[in-house]
């Protein structure tokens, strides 16, 4: 596989949300803004990045049994890592996703790709998978939130369109199912025309 | 690929990756301690001087903690010279529709609201996010009323507060704190007339 196409696939053919339907509670519990979206995206892809090159690194002598225990407790470093961070330099986007910034450890896109993939290939192709795969989850989250934005807030990345209320529900946990839903039939049929 | 497994080789590899781990988060907790406390205060700071009227003391500085119903809240004192302008209450309830909800209530010497502000909360955006100041009216109607003939319950419950359209949890729960703010301040307040009787006295 060419590296220009460890990048893609992430982004489209393994779309870890739309594809692979990973990693679903900070998707349905943190896109209720496009803004919102695209921060949980940013961060889980620097988690990503960081995490697939390290284990890539350490796979080789890890022994077989104590694999998972050491790939997450090199996941949970850089997740508390990228809290102090994020506390420290930007306390805004903190205040909104601060919750489900420590769910980043559980999210299985990232111990997934590590077991998948980091382990078995090299430093340079893991980080570049990391970021595909964190390209692909980015997109989701910010489609997904903008979709929900617009029809639930009348608002595109806090910017108000039309005044007054959209339709509620879809800021709340049922309109995350349901929008979803709906974009993961519109991905399928996109799909399949392409191929 | 991974390697044979013994228990020599496992225990040596779990220990140094933690320890690793480990002091790489030391290294990283010690370098962002001081942004992250900067950021907490300026929050705090920020929220003071929002709902107080203006002050020259440094309230963070004069900070103290009041006891009520065995719960403790911090109170944040706006002077002018010696004289007290203003109370800042932080003040908290856990009856909102999403958990806890933190705010910061100023107070003018006479006991009426000057200002309220939201440092934290988990209500539902959109709908009871709406509490917090720009995103609708419903904080602005506490300003300039005095909690002693402004009755802080919702219409619904009898009260005088006009609840946030489909948020009347959120709404309560704004009220509440609102309550408990007010009567922390009542006890700051008779505090400060008894230390005025007491210094006549002298």
């Amino acid at each position: 596989m060419s590296k220009f196409n460890l990048v893609t696939k992430g982004i489209f053919k393994e779309n870890p949300i739309f594809v692979l339907l990973l990693g679903m509670c900070p998707t349905l519990g943190t896109t209720t803004s496009a803004i919102n979206g695209m921060g949980m995206g940013l961060a889980t892809m620097f988690v990503l990045i960081m995490s697939n090159m390290v284990i890539s690194a350490i796979a080789g002598f890890v022994p077989a049994k104590v694999r998972i225990p050491s790939f997450i407790v090199v996941i949970a470093a850089f997740v508390t890592v990228l809290q102090f961070l994020m506390q420290a330099f930007t306390p805004g986007l903190y205040e909104t996703l601060g919750l489900f910034i420590p769910l980043i450890v559980v999210n299985c896109i990232v111990l997934g790709r590590a077991e998948a993939f980091a382990s078995k290939n090299g430093v340079v192709d893991s980080a570049l998978d990391g970021i595909g795969i964190g390209l692909g989850f980015t997109a989701a989250l910010t489609v997904l939130g903008m979709v929900r934005e617009l029809l639930g807030s009348a608002s595109i990345f806090g910017i108000k369109l039309i005044d007054g209320d959209g339709i509620l529900v879809f800021v709340l946990a049922p309109g995350a199912f349901i929008a979803l839903g709906y974009l993961l039939v519109l991905f399928n049929k996109l799909k399949s025309k392409i191929s | 690929m991974a390697k044979e497994s013994t228990l020599k080789n496992m225990v040596v590899t779990l220990t140094l990756i933690t320890l690793i781990a480990s002091s790489v988060l030391g290294g990283v907790y010690a370098i962002t301690k001081e942004p992250i406390d900067a950021a907490k205060t300026a929050k705090t700071n920020n929220a003071i001087s929002k709902v107080v009227p203006e002050f020259d003391n440094d309230p963070s500085a004069d900070k103290f903690i009041k006891e009520l119903d065995e719960k403790s809240y911090v109170v944040y004192p706006a002077k002018r010279g010696d004289e007290i302008v203003g109370y800042a209450v932080e003040s908290y309830t856990s009856g909102g529709f999403g958990g806890r909800i933190l705010l910061m209530v100023g107070f003018n010497a006479d006991g009426t609201i000057n200002n309220t502000a939201v440092l934290s909360h988990a209500e539902t955006p959109g709908l009871g996010d709406k509490m917090v100041e720009g995103k609708s009216d419903f904080s602005v109607q506490f300003k300039g009323k005095n909690p002693a003939d402004f009755k802080l319950l919702v219409k619904k419950d009898g009260g005088d507060v006009d609840a946030i359209t489909a948020s009347t949890i959120t709404s309560r729960a704004f009220c509440d704190a609102v309550t408990t703010a007010w009567e922390v301040y009542n006890l700051c307040a008779g505090e400060t007339q008894t230390e005025k009787k007491e210094g006549t006295n002298e």
